[in-house]
C-alpha cells in the first residue's frame, strides 16, 4: 500500500499535463474555467485531439484501441484533465455504448463503431428513459417490431441528454412483450437521420436546452443493429449501468469545483473583508473539502480493487449518491458566496455566448442556474434514491 | 394569547385566495411574465382598490390601520400564486419607508398616490460589497447648493425598471460600514444622471443596476434627517424579511400540495411512487418543515411592531433563518420527488423553487440570520414573561370607500 | 390575534411559580439544574404536593376532579413549572390511564381509581410493549384468559418504565387469539402485588435503570378490572397513544435545556448552533400554540400532532448533543455515583460534565419510545396526506 506516485507515474503525469497544455483550446479552457456552457463543436475539438492521441477511451483495453491505463494512471489522467480545464468527456459514446460494443458486439459491429467512437467523429446519446419508464426503466414500451432484416420502431424517448447534438442513438427497445418486463429487451443503435425520428427540446429550470424527448415513428432499424442477442438487452442496460455510476461521481471536477468556489470565496466582500475570512461561510467549505476527500479516497479504493481483476459492484452506487450530492453542495455554496448579485438572469450571456456585460463578476450569473441545473444529478443515471435501494438489496441484502 | 383571524382577517384572506385563483392559474403567469413589465398594472389597480396597499398603514397616512397581520395575510397568498407585481418593494419597503420617516409633505406626495396605486417604488440600497450589511453602503451624497448630489451605484434594484420613485441610501458621512452616516432620498426614476440596466431575475422579477453620475436633488429629497437613516432603514428591512417570510410560507404550502399530488398520480413499478417509504417520510418532513415556517412567521409577525428593537430583530432574524431551512429542504425535496419533471421548466415546481431559493438570499441568507440571532449582545428572549404589546386586530374594509 | 397574556393569565402564571419556589424541595430542583437522576422521592413529594393543591390532572376536566383549566393556563402552567426545575410529571397516571379511565370506564371504576391518581397516591405504569411488539403493538401476545370472574393473564410485557416504581400497571392482552389483531385486545389494569408478577431490571445505556421486563405468570385479575368492553380496547389504546405525543414534544423541558446551554457553554463557536436550536424550540412551541389554539376553539388533538413528537423528541436529542458538546473532553469520565447516588464525589471536570454523555446516550430513546419517528411518519404520511 503506498499513496505515494512512483516515477514512472510522475512521468506520466507530466506527460499528460504537457499534452493538456498543447492541445486544448484556449477558449475551451477558458469557457470551462469560467464555468460556462460549451458547444457541441467546444466537446468535439478536445474529444478528437484526445482521440488521435488515443487517450479518449482511456477505460478502455489496449484490445480494443484503450491505452491500457493502470488505475493510478487513469486516476492521474482525470485529475490532470480537470485541473487543466478539459471539459468532461461526454460519456455516452466512450464510457457507454463503446464497452457495450466491445463486450456484447459482434466483431462487424466492433470494426464498424469503435473507431468512431475512439477518434470522437461520432456524437452519440443514450435513449433510455421513456415518460411512463423513468426509475422503472424495465416498464418501457417503445417497441421494435421484426419485418424481414430490419426492425420497425415505434415508441418515444425522454430526457435524451445532448440528443440534439447526436448522429446515434442507443436504445433499450421492447421486442417481447409477453414474457417478464427486463426479458423482452433488446438492445439497439440508431442513425439519428434515419427518416422517423424527431426530436423536441424539453427546457430545463434554468432556461437551457440539454435534453430532449425523441420520437419514433415507424422507424427503419437494420437487424444488423442489433447489439447482442435479441430479448437480452437487458443484460447490457444492467452492464451499462454499473459503469455509468463510477464515472458519475465526478470527484476531478468536484475538486475543481471547489477551488473555484474558493476563488469566489476570496473575492467576494464580507464586512469589508474577504468571505472566505467568515469562519462560519469557511467551515462550510471545510466540510465540503472533507466530504470531496473521503470520496476520492473510496473511489480510489474501489479502483485498486479493479485493478485486481475485481468489476464494479453494486457497491459503486454508494459513490454516486455522494458524488451527486457534493456537486450540489458545491453549486449551491457557490451561490450562497454570490449572495444576492446571484439573482439576475442573463440568459444571452449565458446561453448565447452574447458580449452582455455581466451584472456583477462574470462569475456571479453562473450560480443560480449552475445550483438550479445541478439538481439533476440526484435524479439521473438512476436516482439516489433507486441507488440506495439497489445497495440495500445487493450489498446489504435487505 | 389568541392565534386566531378576525373576521375581517378572514374575509382578506379569501378575497386574497380569490385573487390568486382567478389571476394566478400557472399558464397566466407565464403569460404576465413574458409581458414587457412582467406584472399586470391592472393587477395593481384591482389591489389598490380593494384596499391592499394601504391596510397596512395608519388611517393619518391615508392607510386603513392594518398591521403585519394582514401584509402575511395577503403576501402568503401571493406565493402561493407566485404573485409578480412588487407588492414588496412599493409597499412593504417604499411605503413602509415613507410612512416610518417622511414629512407630511413626502406622504402626501409619495404615499398618497402609492396607496391609490398611481406610484409604484423601489429601495436601492445594495452595493457589490454590501453583501447583507446594510450599512455597507458607498454611494456618495455630497451638499451642493440648496441640495445635494449623489454618485455612485446600486445593484438589484428590485422593480427600479416601474418604480416612479427609487429611495436610495447613500453615504453623506463616516466611513466605509458605519451606521451613522447614512441618508434616504427619495429620488424621481427619471432624474438626470440616473442609468438604468434592467434585467429579469432567476424567479422572474424584475430588478436594475443603478448607475447614479452626479445626480441632484432638493433637500426636501431627503427622507427623515440626514445621516441617521439606518435605524429606519434595519426596521423597514426587518418587516420587508417578516413579509418574504410569509411568501415563503405560501410557496411551500403550494409547492408541498404540488408534490403530494405528483407522487399520488405518478406510477413506477406497478404503484404510485408515494407508496415507497422514503418518499412518505420525507413528503412528511416537508409538511413539517412547512408548518414550522409558518409558526415562525406567525411569531415573527405578531412581534415585528415590538416596541424594543432587539425583540422586533430577532423575530426577524428567527423567521428568516427557519424560511431558509425550511423553504431550501421543501425546494429541493420537491424537485428531488418529481425526478426529471422537477428539473423542467414545464412544471410549477421548480418555479417555486427558484423563488424559495431566491428568498433565501433576500436580506441575508440562513447562515447571515443565524449569526445575527446569536449576536452575543442580544439577550435571550422570554416569550411570555414580558409580552409584547402585540397588535389586534384591526379594521380596515374589504372595499376602500373612497 | 395576539401574543401578550391576560392580566388573569399572568396573575396565574405568578401564583404558579410562588407555588413551586414554596413546594418544590431545593435538592429536586438542582438535579433538575444538574441532569442528574430523580428518585421515586422527588416524583412521588412533588406530584402529591400537586395533588394536594388539585393542579396534578391538570388537563382533566373539572367535572373528574381537574382544574379546569384553559388551553393558556396549561401552557403557563408547564412552563413555569419547568423553569422553576420542576421533574416532570409521571405521565402514566395523570395524563395515561387517568384520561381512558374517564372516559371508556365504568362509575365504579372511576371512584376507585382517578382519586388515587389525581393524588398520586398510586403509582402507575404502561404494560403495552412486548419482546414480539413493538412499533406492530396489535401484534402482541400476552394472554387474558376468562376463568369465572377473573382473567387469568399469561405472557411477558417489556421496556415497562418505572415498574419497579409501580403499585400499578395497565395492560394491553389478548383476549381473543381468532379475530384480527387488533380486534382481540383488551385493556386491563392490575395490581403489581398480584401473585405472578415478576418485575425484572432493563439496565439503560447510561447504565441506569428506568426500565423493567414484567413477566405475568398466571396472574389473576377480576374481570372488574377491565376498562371497556372485551376486545374492545384497541379503542382506549389509539386514544391514549394520540394524548401521548402531545405532551412527549416536551417544549418546557427543551426550553430549559436551552436555557442551561446558554449558561454553561463558554466556547463561542458553539453559540451559533444553539441559537439553531433555540431557533428549533421555538418553531415547536409556536406549531404547539397554534394546535392548541385549535383545541381551544373545539377541535381534539388528531394525528398532526404526530408531527410535533418527532419534533419535540429530535430536539431533545439535540441539546443533549450540544451539552455533551460543549462539555468536550470532560464528557468521558464515567461517575456512576454522581448520576444516580447522592454521593459526595467530587465530578472530574465542571458540575455539569457527569451528565453530558449519559444523557446524551439516554436521550436516544426519545425517538424510539411512544411509537418511533419513523411510525409516527408512517401514521402522518397515512392518516394526513393520504399516502
Ligand atoms: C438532466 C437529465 C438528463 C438525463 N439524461 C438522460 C439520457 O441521456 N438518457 C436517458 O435515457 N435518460 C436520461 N435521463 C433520465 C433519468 O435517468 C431519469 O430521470 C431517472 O431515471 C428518473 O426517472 P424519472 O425522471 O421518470 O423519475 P421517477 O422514476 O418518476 O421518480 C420520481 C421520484 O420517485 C422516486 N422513486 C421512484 N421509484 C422509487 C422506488 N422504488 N423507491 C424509492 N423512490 C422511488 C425517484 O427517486 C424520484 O425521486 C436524464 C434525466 C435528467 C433529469
Ligand atoms: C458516467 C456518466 C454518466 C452521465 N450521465 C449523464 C446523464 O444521464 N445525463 C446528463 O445530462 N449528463 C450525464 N453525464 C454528464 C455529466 O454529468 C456532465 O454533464 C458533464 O460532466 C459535463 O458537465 P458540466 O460541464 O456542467 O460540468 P463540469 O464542468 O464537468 O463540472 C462538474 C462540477 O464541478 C463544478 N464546477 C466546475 N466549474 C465550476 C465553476 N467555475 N464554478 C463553480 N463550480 C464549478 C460544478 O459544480 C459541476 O457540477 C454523465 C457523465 C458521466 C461521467
Ligand atoms: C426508554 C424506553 C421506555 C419505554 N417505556 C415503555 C413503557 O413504559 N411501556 C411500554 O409499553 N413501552 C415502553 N417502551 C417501548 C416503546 O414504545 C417501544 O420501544 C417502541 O414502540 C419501539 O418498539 P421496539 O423497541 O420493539 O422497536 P421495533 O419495533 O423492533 O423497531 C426497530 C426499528 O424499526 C423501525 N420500524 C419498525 N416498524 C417500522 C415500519 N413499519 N416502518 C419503518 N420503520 C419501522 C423502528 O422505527 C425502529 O427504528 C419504552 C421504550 C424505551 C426505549
Amino acid at each position: 500500500m503506498d499513496l505515494a506516485f512512483t516515477p514512472e507515474e510522475q512521468k506520466f503525469a507530466a506527460d499528460v499535463r504537457a499534452f493538456v497544455k498543447a492541445n486544448l483550446p484556449a477558449d475551451v479552457r477558458d469557457k470551462v474555467k469560467n464555468g460556462k456552457h460549451l458547444g457541441r463543436d467546444d466537446y468535439m475539438r478536445w474529444q478528437q485531439a484526445l482521440g488521435k492521441k488515443g487517450w479518449l477511451v482511456y477505460t478502455w483495453p489496449k484490445k480494443y484501441g484503450g491505452p491500457g491505463f493502470t488505475p493510478a494512471e487513469r486516476y492521474i489522467f482525470e485529475n490532470i484533465c480537470a485541473e487543466e480545464y478539459a471539459p468532461g468527456i461526454i460519456p455516452f459514446g466512450t464510457k457507454m455504448v463503446g464497452p457495450v460494443i466491445y463486450t456484447f458486439g459482434s466483431d462487424e459491429q466492433k470494426a464498424k463503431y469503435l473507431p468512431a467512437i475512439r477518434e470522437s467523429t461520432v456524437w452519440w446519446c443514450q435513449g433510455y428513459s421513456e415518460p411512463g419508464s423513468g426509475s422503472d426503466l424495465a416498464s418501457l414500451r417503445t417497441k421494435a417490431e421484426k419485418d424481414g432484416d430490419h426492425y420497425i420502431v415505434n415508441g418515444s424517448k425522454t430526457w435524451n441528454t445532448m440528443g440534439h447534438w447526436a448522429d446515434w442513438i442507443f436504445c433499450l427497445v421492447r421486442t417481447d412483450s409477453r414474457t417478464k418486463p427486463q426479458e423482452g429487451i433488446s438492445f439497439l443503435l440508431i442513425d439519428m437521420k434515419t427518416p422517423g425520428i424527431t426530436v423536441k427540446p424539453i427546457i430545463m429550470m434554468d432556461g437551457g436546452h440539454e435534453v430532449n424527448e425523441v420520437f419514433f415513428d415507424n422507424v427503419k432499424v437494420p437487424l444488423a443493429n442489433l447489439v447482442g442477442k435479441e430479448n437480452e438487452g437487458w443484460t447490457c442496460a444492467k452492464f451499462l449501468l454499473a459503469n455509468e455510476r463510477l464515472g458519475i461521481a465526478a470527484v476531478p471536477q468536484s475538486k475543481r469545483g471547489v477551488e473555484a468556489l474558493k476563488e469566489i470565496a476570496r473575492a467576494e466582500q464580507d464586512n469589508g473583508r474577504p468571505l472566505i475570512e467568515n469562519q462560519g461561510f469557511a467551515e462550510k467549505i471545510a466540510d465540503l473539502e472533507i466530504q470531496v476527500t473521503a470520496l476520492e479516497y473510496t473511489e480510489l479504493r474501489v479502483l485498486s480493487q479493479m485493478a485486481h481483476g475485481g468489476q464494479p459492484g453494486p457497491e459503486v452506487s454508494g459513490l454516486k449518491i455522494r458524488g451527486s450530492e457534493i456537486q450540489q453542495r458545491i453549486t449551491e455554496l457557490t451561490m450562497e458566496a454570490i449572495g444576492e448579485y446571484s439573482a439576475p438572469y442573463l440568459p444571452g450571456l449565458l446561453w448565447h455566448g452574447t458580449n452582455e456585460a455581466p451584472v456583477g463578476p462574470d462569475y456571479a450569473h453562473l450560480a443560480a442556474p449552475r445550483y438550479f441545473n445541478t439538481r439533476k444529478t440526484t435524479i439521473y443515471g438512476g436516482s439516489n434514491e433507486i441507488q440506495k435501494g439497489i445497495i440495500s438489496k445487493m450489498v446489504l441484502g435487505l | 394569547m389568541d392565534l386566531s383571524l378576525s373576521d375581517e382577517q378572514k374575509q382578506l384572506q379569501d378575497a386574497a385566495e380569490r385573487f390568486v385563483r382567478d389571476k394566478y392559474t400557472f399558464e397566466n403567469r407565464r403569460k404576465i411574465v413574458a409581458t414587457e413589465k412582467g406584472f399586470l398594472p391592472e393587477n395593481w389597480a384591482q389591489m389598490a382598490e380593494l384596499g391592499w396597499l394601504g391596510m397596512s398603514f395608519s388611517e393619518a397616512d391615508g392607510g386603513y390601520g392594518g398591521g403585519p397581520i394582514e401584509t402575511m395575510i395577503v403576501m402568503e397568498q401571493f406565493g402561493k400564486g407566485l404573485v409578480l407585481e412588487p407588492f414588496l418593494p412599493t409597499v412593504v419597503l417604499g411605503g413602509g419607508m415613507i410612512a416610518s420617516a417622511g414629512t407630511a409633505a413626502q406622504k402626501e406626495a409619495q404615499l398618497a398616490p402609492m396607496i391609490e396605486g398611481k406610484k409604484q417604488l423601489a429601495f436601492a440600497w445594495l452595493e457589490r460589497q454590501s453583501r447583507y450589511n446594510l450599512a455597507d453602503v458607498s454611494l456618495k451624497a455630497t451638499k451642493e447648493g440648496n441640495g445635494w448630489s449623489l454618485s455612485g451605484h446600486k445593484g438589484v434594484v428590485y422593480n427600479a425598471p416601474s418604480a416612479d420613485t427609487v429611495i436610495v441610501l447613500a453615504r453623506t458621512s463616516g466611513g466605509a460600514r458605519e451606521e451613522k452616516g447614512l441618508t434616504l432620498f427619495l429620488v424621481d426614476g427619471k432624474a438626470k444622471g440616473l442609468t438604468r440596466r434592467d434585467y429579469p431575475t432567476q424567479d422572474a422579477l424584475r430588478a436594475s443596476e443603478l448607475t447614479f453620475d452626479k445626480v441632484s436633488v432638493d433637500t426636501d429629497a431627503v427622507l427623515g434627517t440626514v445621516d441617521t437613516a439606518f435605524p429606519t432603514v434595519e426596521e423597514a428591512v426587518d418587516r420587508a424579511i417578516v413579509a418574504l417570510c410569509a411568501e415563503a410560507t405560501g410557496c411551500m404550502d403550494a409547492i408541498n400540495a404540488a408534490t403530494l399530488e405528483y407522487i399520488k398520480t405518478r406510477k413506477q413499478f406497478g404503484v404510485p411512487i408515494g407508496k415507497f417509504q422514503v418518499l412518505q417520510h420525507r413528503m412528511v418532513d416537508c409538511f413539517t418543515n412547512a408548518q414550522e415556517a409558518r409558526s415562525m412567521t406567525l411569531m415573527a409577525s405578531l412581534k415585528i411592531d415590538d416596541k424594543d428593537a432587539i425583540v422586533r430583530r430577532k423575530a426577524a432574524s428567527r423567521a428568516k433563518v427557519q424560511i431558509g431551512k425550511s423553504g431550501k429542504f421543501c425546494g429541493q425535496s420537491a424537485v428531488q420527488m418529481h425526478g426529471g419533471m422537477g428539473v423542467t421548466d414545464e412544471l410549477a415546481v421548480s418555479h417555486y423553487f427558484k423563488r424559495l431559493t431566491m428568498i433565501d438570499l433576500m436580506f441575508g441568507n440562513q447562515q447571515h440570520h443565524l449569526t445575527r440571532y446569536s449576536a452575543p449582545c442580544w439577550t435571550p428572549s422570554r416569550s411570555w414573561r414580558s409580552p409584547p404589546s402585540g397588535p389586534s386586530a384591526t379594521k380596515w374594509p374589504a372595499r376602500p370607500s373612497r | 390575534m395576539d401574543l401578550a397574556l391576560k392580566p388573569e393569565h399572568k396573575a396565574f402564571a405568578d401564583e404558579v411559580r410562588a407555588f413551586a419556589r414554596a413546594t418544590l424541595s431545593p435538592a429536586t430542583r438542582a438535579k433538575s439544574f444538574s441532569g442528574k437522576h430523580y428518585d421515586r422521592d422527588d416524583h412521588m413529594a412533588w406530584q402529591q404536593a400537586l395533588g394536594s393543591k388539585g393542579w396534578l390532572a391538570y388537563t382533566w376536566p373539572k367535572k373528574y376532579g381537574g382544574p379546569g383549566w384553559d388551553v393558556t393556563q396549561r401552557f403557563l402552567f408547564e412552563n413555569v413549572l419547568a423553569e422553576e426545575g420542576a421533574p416532570r410529571i409521571i405521565p402514566f397516571g395523570p395524563k395515561m390511564v387517568g384520561p381512558v379511565i374517564y372516559t371508556f370506564g365504568s362509575d365504579e371504576q372511576k371512584q376507585r381509581f382517578l382519586p388515587g391518581i389525581r393524588a398520586s397516591t398510586v403509582s402507575w405504569c404502561q404494560g403495552y410493549s412486548e419482546p414480539g411488539a413493538g412499533s406492530d403493538l396489535a401484534n402482541l401476545r400476552t394472554r387474558a384468559v376468562r376463568d369465572g370472574d377473573h382473567y387469568v393473564v399469561n405472557g411477558q410485557k417489556t421496556w415497562t418504565s418505572y415498574a419497579h416504581w409501580a403499585d400499578w400497571i395497565f395492560c394491553l392482552v389478548r383476549t381473543d387469539t381468532e379475530a384480527k389483531p387488533q380486534q382481540g385486545i383488551s385493556f386491563l389494569l392490575i395490581d403489581m402485588k398480584t401473585p405472578g408478577v415478576t418485575v425484572r431490571p432493563i439496565i439503560m445505556l447510561d447504565g441506569a435503570h428506568a426500565v423493567n421486563d414484567v413477566f405475568l405468570d398466571n396472574v389473576r385479575v377480576p374481570v372488574a378490572n377491565r376498562i371497556g368492553k372485551e376486545n374492545e380496547g384497541w379503542t382506549c389504546a389509539k386514544f391514549l397513544l394520540a394524548n401521548e405525543r402531545l405532551g412527549i414534544a416536551e417544549v418546557p423541558a427543551s426550553k430549559r435545556g436551552v436555557r442551561s446551554l446558554r449558561e454553561l457553554n463558554d466556547d463561542p463557536s458553539l453559540n451559533e448552533k444553539i441559537a439553531d436550536i433555540d431557533l428549533q424550540v421555538q418553531a415547536l412551541e409556536m406549531s404547539e400554540l397554534r394546535a392548541l389554539s385549535t383545541m381551544a376553539l373545539g377541535g381534539a388533538p388528531g394525528p398532526e400532532v404526530s408531527t410535533l413528537k418527532v419534533r419535540g423528541s429530535e430536539i431533545q436529542q439535540r441539546i443533549a448533543e450540544l451539552a455533551m458538546e460543549a462539555v468536550g473532553e470532560y464528557a468521558a469520565p464515567y461517575q456512576p455515583d454522581l448520576l444516580f447516588r447522592d454521593t459526595n464525589e467530587t465530578p472530574v471536570g465542571p458540575d455539569h460534565a457527569p451528565p453530558a454523555a449519559p444523557r446524551y446516550f439516554n436521550m436516544r430513546k426519545t425517538s424510539i419510545y411512544g411509537g418511533s419517528t419513523e411510525v409516527q411518519k408512517n401514521i402522518v404520511s397515512k392518516a394526513i396526506l393520504g399516502l
